[in-house]
């Protein structure tokens, strides 16, 4: 399996993360040898083994549903990017 | 009192407690000293001033109850800590100040513990070198232009510096135990469900566990006292009975069952490190335990399942970066071009790598080739550790594959980067504890650990034989302070 550069343009539309034409061809190569190496696990025969998606096997406790913070919109609006007393501001979406 | 940085975590408590001497004093000489250090890199944020009220005020209502009573400490930049900067090493974060304090720095706190400052670290964790910080390299205090290792390297470097009497960092696939093998420090890495995740910036979330990092066995019992806790604000947090790690340390490992996994003799080695090794095996044979040859046939896929793991999460743990409730933000044409341009701009090199092996292993056609895949793999290797478990109390094995590296020496290929981790990312996909003690020194002189692995929530069997390790070996670090003009 080789990641060319369209798969790389692919990618970073998925991930939301622009990529210029210098640094996709650089991403490329190294995302090959990273792949290249992960690749190590098809020695494996895996068929009938169960994946493990957690460590920590237990049952999820439950909990009330409480409101535990209050008051806290003025300390949370305080780390946005674009400042609003009362919304989180993004560019305009609707004409 | 020039002497205070010299003294151990253990026994600056003491002294506290006895009143010969007062947190002022033992602030003021850390912070001191830290500001002579600026060149080694090791802050990211300082907080001394408001560290030496808090200090005052110790004094004037001291409670010498408390396990860290009026104690100084800095912390690595991932743990969230109220109205103090915590960046994550990354651009995304550089002026983010939480609302909330994480539960393992809030244990610190109610233990009397003061935070002095937040510490360098790779981005997001994503590192073994500490290079990938948006704040820049750090210094390993060992010598001039050496990696002190990573993530957890701004805490590493501080500790082996003496800027803090103790820390705490995070492990993913070895971010506190490399970086305490490459420092002559010692770093433990919980049993997965042990520390709560609760306000730690998350990067792999089924494999991030939180840890002490000190300069020795006797601290580190003290430390995971106060950090380790049940949390019900963390859904992984397990609530189990935890031990008193630092009365019930003790030396005597007779009858104990070590196993030697045969896997992790790898090509290339250096000569000096399985020296090392059998010099372990020999002091734990000489002190009563059992050395018992045992198989971890999986151990060569371990990495490759980690590279799959840990950037699928994080690729889903990093979508939160976009720019709109906190954080940078890039000016876009629109909100999509907004998002895509925040997140380029603001994610280092080593992130968006991540972020892109990890969208890619998750995205329709390849989920089942991937991570399906690597979860099945992972089975497998944590039923290696099952099965020798049934064999041995404990695991003995080199910490890192190498000492430490020249800044720059590996930056250029991600995948020798990655093999910094080869002995110790198995034991976090597998969820165990396991710690890295200093236990001699290479030709350049440069410090070598090793790692003792434990069964699950097993933290006091491994402190004791770490303990009866370190009393044989009488470790001693080389640092000239040649950072200090």
């Amino acid at each position: 399996m080789t990641i060319d550069l369209k798969t790389v343009k692919h990618i970073s539309k998925l991930s939301r993360i622009s990529i210029d034409d210098n640094k996709a061809k650089k991403l490329s190569d190294d995302l090959n040898s990273i792949f290249k190496f992960i690749e190590k696990l098809e020695e494996l025969d895996t068929e009938k083994i169960e994946p493990l998606t957690s460590i920590a096997e237990t049952n999820l406790k439950l909990r009330k549903d409480e409101i535990k913070s209050k008051n806290i919109r003025e300390d949370i609006l305080k780390n946005s990017p674009e400042d609003n007393k009362d919304f989180f501001v993004v560019p305009k979406v609707v004409e | 009192m020039s002497n205070i940085i010299d003294l151990k975590l253990f026994e600056l408590v003491e002294k506290i407690k006895k009143k010969e001497i007062s947190s002022n004093e033992v602030t003021k000489a850390f912070i001191d000293r830290s500001q002579k250090s600026k060149k080694l890199n090791s802050y990211i944020t300082e907080n001394f001033e408001n560290a030496l009220q808090k200090a005052k005020q110790f004094d004037e209502k001291p409670d010498f109850n408390k396990k860290l009573p009026g104690i100084p400490l800095a912390v690595k930049d991932l743990f969230c800590t109220k109205n103090i900067r915590t960046t994550a090493g990354s651009k995304i974060l550089e002026n983010f100040f939480p609302t909330y304090e994480s539960t393992v720095t809030q244990n610190i706190l109610d233990e009397g513990g003061i935070i002095i400052g937040k510490l360098n670290c790779d981005e997001f964790a994503m590192g073994s070198s500490n290079e990938t910080s948006f704040f820049g390299n750090v210094q390993n205090p060992i010598s001039e232009n050496l990696v002190p290792g990573g993530s957890s390297g701004g805490s590493s470097s501080a500790l082996a510096a003496k800027l803090t009497p103790a820390t705490i960092g995070t492990d993913t696939g070895g971010s506190i135990r490399q970086p305490a093998s490459f420092t002559g420090t010692v770093g433990l890495k919980p049993t997965y469900g042990s520390c709560s995740r609760y306000g730690i910036v998350a990067f792999a979330s089924s494999l991030d566990q939180a840890g002490p990092m000190t300069q020795n066995v006797k601290d580190s019992a003290l430390m995971l006292e106060v950090i380790s806790s049940y949390d019900n604000k963390d859904s992984t947090s397990v609530d189990f009975k935890r031990g008193q790690y630092l009365k019930d340390l003790n030396e005597n490992i007779k009858g104990k069952k070590i196993g030697i996994p045969k896997q992790y003799r790898v090509d290339g080695m250096p000569k000096e490190i399985d020296e090392l090794w059998k010099k372990g095996m020999k002091i734990i044979e000489d002190n009563g335990g059992e050395i018992i040859e045992i198989n971890l046939p999986n151990t060569n896929y371990a990495l490759p399942t980690y590279y799959i793991v840990a950037p699928a999460e994080a690729s889903s743990n990093l979508a939160r970066y976009d720019g709109v409730k906190y954080g940078f933000r890039s000016k876009g044409k629109n909100l999509i071009d907004m998002y895509e341009k925040t997140r380029s701009e603001g994610f280092g090199d080593e992130v968006k790598r991540r972020i892109m092996i990890g969208t890619y292993v998750l995205s329709s056609g390849y989920y089942d080739a991937y991570y399906l895949k690597a979860q099945k793999v992972r089975r497998l290797i944590k039923n290696d550790f099952d099965q020798a478990y049934k064999k041995v109390d404990a695991i003995l094995t080199p910490s890192t594959p190498s000492s430490a590296f020249k800044i720059g020496e590996k930056t250029n290929d991600p995948v020798s980067m990655y093999l910094n981790d080869i002995f110790t990312v198995p034991i976090n996909l597998a969820g165990l504890p396991a710690i890295s003690i200093p236990a001699g020194h290479d030709k350049s002189g440069y410090p070598l650990g090793l790692q003792v692995i434990g069964k699950a929530f097993d933290e006091q069997n491994i402190l004791n034989i770490a303990y009866s390790i370190e009393k044989n070996i009488n470790f001693k670090n080389n640092i000239n302070d040649w950072w200090i003009n």
